[in-house]
C-alpha cells in the first residue's frame, strides 16, 4: 500500500518535472526578446514574436475578472455568511454543476448570445466567457477561505453592537482577504490556459487588436494554430508560447502559495 | 421549586437591572432552559456557576440576543432590561447589544492593531472624530487597566500581546461602547492565576459603574468577585441569593454539595 502511494506521489510529481523539462527543451531556443515584443512574421519570414498574443491574453483576463470576481466574491461571501439553507444548498449545486460544464460549451453559448447578434468576433465576448468559467471556482474558494475565519471574531464584532453587514465587511473579510485573492488569483489562472472558448469568442490575430470589440490573439489560441500549422518555425514558437503559458500559471500559483504561507489572519 | 427560586430572587434583590422570567431555551428539542426566573441588580456582579451543560452560557447569551443567530433555537419567557423586553419586536439586537456588551471566555482580538480594537464599537456608530476616538481608547484601557502597558504600541498589532492582556483588551473594547451591562463568559478560564487575578481585581472596580453578570467554573473566582450567586444545574436555576449565603449557607442540599465540591 504504503509503495503504491509512493509511486503515485512520484507520478505526479514525475508528469510535471517531465512536462517543464519537454517545454523548456523545445520550447527554449524559441524564445528571445523578439518573442515578447515582436509582432508575430508572414509565413516563411523567420523571426517575430506573439508580443499581441500576450497584451490580447492580458486584456481577455482583465474583462475576465471584471465579470468573474465581483459575482464569485460576493456569491462566495453570501455562502458563508447569509447561508439561506435551501438558496445555499440551490447556489452551491449550481456552481458546481457549472464547474463541471466543458469550457467549449460555454464558448459556444457566448458565440450564440454576443458573438452572432454583434456580427464580429470580440476581445469582450472572449474576456465574458472567461469570466463565466472562472466564476464558479472564485465563488467557492471565496466560500472557503471566508469559512476559515473564526467565529469568535463574528461573536465579537456582533456583542459590540455591529449589525451583521458590518461585521462581514470590517470583520470578516479583512480577515479572510489574504485566502480570498489568493484564490481568486488562482481562478483566473485557470481560465488563463482556457483556448476552446476563445476559438469562437475572441478568435485570433495577426496583428495588434484594434479594440474591444474586435478580434484579439491569445496565448492559448496561437499555440493552437501555430502547432497545427506546417512549418517548422511555427511549432518552435508554439513551443515557446506554451512555456510562456505554463511559466505565467505557475508563477500565479507560486504567487499565492507564498502569500498563503502566513496564513495567521484567519487561523488566530 | 421554580416558583420558589423567583420569589427569593425579587426578595433579596431590590434594584433590578435585568428580570428574567419563565426563560425557556430548547436547541431543537433538547431543553436548555427550564423556566428560569431571575433578577440581575443594577451595579451589582451576579455570578452564574453549576457544572458544564447546565445552561448558565446559554442563559448569558440570552441576555443580550447573542443566542439569535443559533439555529434551530426556540427562546421562549421574558426578559427585560430597564423594564423594557428585550425580545419585543421592536427592539433591535443590534441596538440592544450597545447597551449589554459581553467577554468571551477565549479572547478574541480582531486582526487589527491595539487601536483598532478598542475603537471599533465606537466607528460602528458613527463616530469618526480622532481626537474623541484618541480619548474614548485611552479611557477604555484605563478602565481595562491595560493603558500603561500598552500605551506606547496602540498601532502594534493585538495578537501580539499576551493571553491576560488580550483579554483586558477585549474588556477595554466592550467598555468603549460604554455598555450598561457587562456579560462575561468565563472570562478568565484560559488565563494564568496573575492575569486570573488582574481580571478579578478589574471586575471590583468596574462594579462601580456597571451591571455585571459572570459565569465562571472557579468557584473561589464566584465568591470572590460577585455580590449575588445563581447556581444553574440541567438547566434549571436551583438557588439564587446572596453569595455569602450561598456559600456559607446553602437552602438547598444540591447547592451545598455543588460549592463544598462534593459534585461536579
Amino acid at each position: 500500500m504504503f509503495a503504491a502511494t509512493v509511486a503515485a506521489t512520484a507520478t505526479v510529481l514525475g508528469i510535471l518535472l517531465f512536462l517543464l523539462g519537454y517545454l523548456v527543451w523545445q520550447g527554449a531556443s524559441a524564445l528571445s526578446l523578439d518573442f515578447f515584443t515582436h509582432l508575430p512574421t508572414p509565413v516563411g519570414e523567420a523571426g517575430g514574436g506573439m508580443a499581441n498574443a500576450l497584451v490580447g491574453s492580458a486584456k481577455l483576463l482583465l474583462v475576465a475578472a471584471v465579470v468573474g470576481v465581483p459575482v464569485g466574491f460576493l456569491g462566495g461571501v453570501y455562502l458563508a455568511e447569509y447561508d439561506g439553507g435551501r438558496v445555499a444548498f440551490a447556489v452551491r449545486y449550481a456552481a458546481d454543476v457549472l464547474n463541471g460544464i466543458p469550457s467549449i460549451v460555454i464558448g459556444i453559448t457566448v458565440y450564440g448570445l454576443l458573438v452572432v447578434p454583434f456580427g464580429h468576433f470580440s476581445t469582450l465576448a472572449g474576456g465574458i466567457a472567461l469570466g463565466l468559467l472562472m466564476i464558479p471556482v472564485a465563488l467557492r474558494t471565496t466560500e472557503e477561505f471566508l469559512r476559515l475565519v473564526p467565529d469568535t471574531l463574528r461573536d465579537a464584532s456582533l456583542a459590540l453592537g455591529a449589525p451583521q453587514w458590518v461585521t462581514v465587511v470590517r470583520v470578516v473579510i479583512p480577515a479572510g482577504m489574504r485566502g480570498i485573492l489568493t484564490g481568486l488569483l488562482l481562478s483566473l489562472a485557470r481560465v488563463a490556459g482556457e483556448t476552446a472558448p476563445l476559438l469562437f469568442t475572441a478568435l485570433s490575430n495577426r496583428y495588434w487588436s484594434p479594440g474591444w470589440l474586435q478580434p484579439t490573439a491569445s496565448l492559448p489560441v496561437m499555440i493552437f494554430t501555430y502547432a497545427i500549422a506546417p512549418y517548422d518555425d511555427w511549432h518552435h514558437q508554439a513551443w515557446a508560447a506554451a512555456l510562456v503559458l505554463l511559466a505565467i500559471v505557475l508563477g500565479a500559483n507560486v504567487v499565492a502559495r507564498l502569500a498563503l504561507g502566513g496564513r495567521s489572519t484567519a487561523q488566530t | 421549586m421554580n416558583m420558589a427560586s423567583s420569589t427569593l430572587a425579587t426578595a433579596e434583590v431590590s434594584s433590578a437591572k435585568i428580570v428574567v422570567r419563565d426563560l425557556t431555551v430548547r436547541y431543537g428539542s433538547t431543553l436548555a432552559l427550564d423556566r428560569v426566573a431571575l433578577d440581575v441588580g443594577d451595579r451589582q456582579v451576579t455570578a452564574l456557576i453549576g457544572p458544564s451543560g447546565c445552561g448558565k452560557s446559554t442563559f448569558l447569551r440570552c441576555l443580550n440576543r447573542m443566542n439569535d443567530h443559533i439555529r434551530n433555537i426556540r427562546i421562549e419567557g421574558s426578559v427585560s432590561l430597564d423594564g423594557v423586553s428585550i425580545y419585543d419586536a421592536a427592539v433591535d439586537p443590534v441596538e440592544l447589544r450597545r447597551r449589554v456588551g459581553m467577554v468571551f471566555q477565549k479572547s478574541n482580538p480582531f486582526p487589527k492593531s491595539i487601536f483598532d480594537n478598542v475603537a471599533f464599537g465606537p466607528r460602528v456608530h458613527g463616530l469618526r472624530d480622532r481626537v474623541e476616538l484618541r480619548e474614548i481608547v485611552e479611557r477604555s484601557l484605563r478602565q481595562a487597566a491595560l493603558w500603561d502597558e500598552v500605551k506606547d504600541r496602540l498601532d502594534r498589532s493585538a495578537l501580539d500581546l499576551s493571553g491576560g492582556q488580550q483579554q483586558r483588551l477585549c474588556i477595554a473594547r466592550a467598555l468603549a461602547v460604554e455598555p450598561d451591562v457587562l456579560l462575561m463568559d468565563e472570562p478568565a478560564s484560559a488565563l494564568d492565576p496573575i492575569a486570573t487575578a488582574k481580571i478579578e481585581e478589574l471586575i471590583h472596580e468596574l462594579k462601580t459603574q456597571y451591571t455585571i453578570v459572570i459565569v465562571t467554573h472557579n468557584m473561589q473566582q464566584a465568591a470572590r468577585v460577585s455580590d449575588t450567586t445563581a447556581y444553574f444545574y440541567l438547566g434549571r436555576l436551583v438557588e439564587v441569593g446572596p453569595t455569602e449565603q450561598i456559600f456559607t449557607n446553602p437552602s438547598r442540599p444540591e447547592t451545598e454539595d455543588y460549592v463544598t465540591g462534593r459534585f461536579g
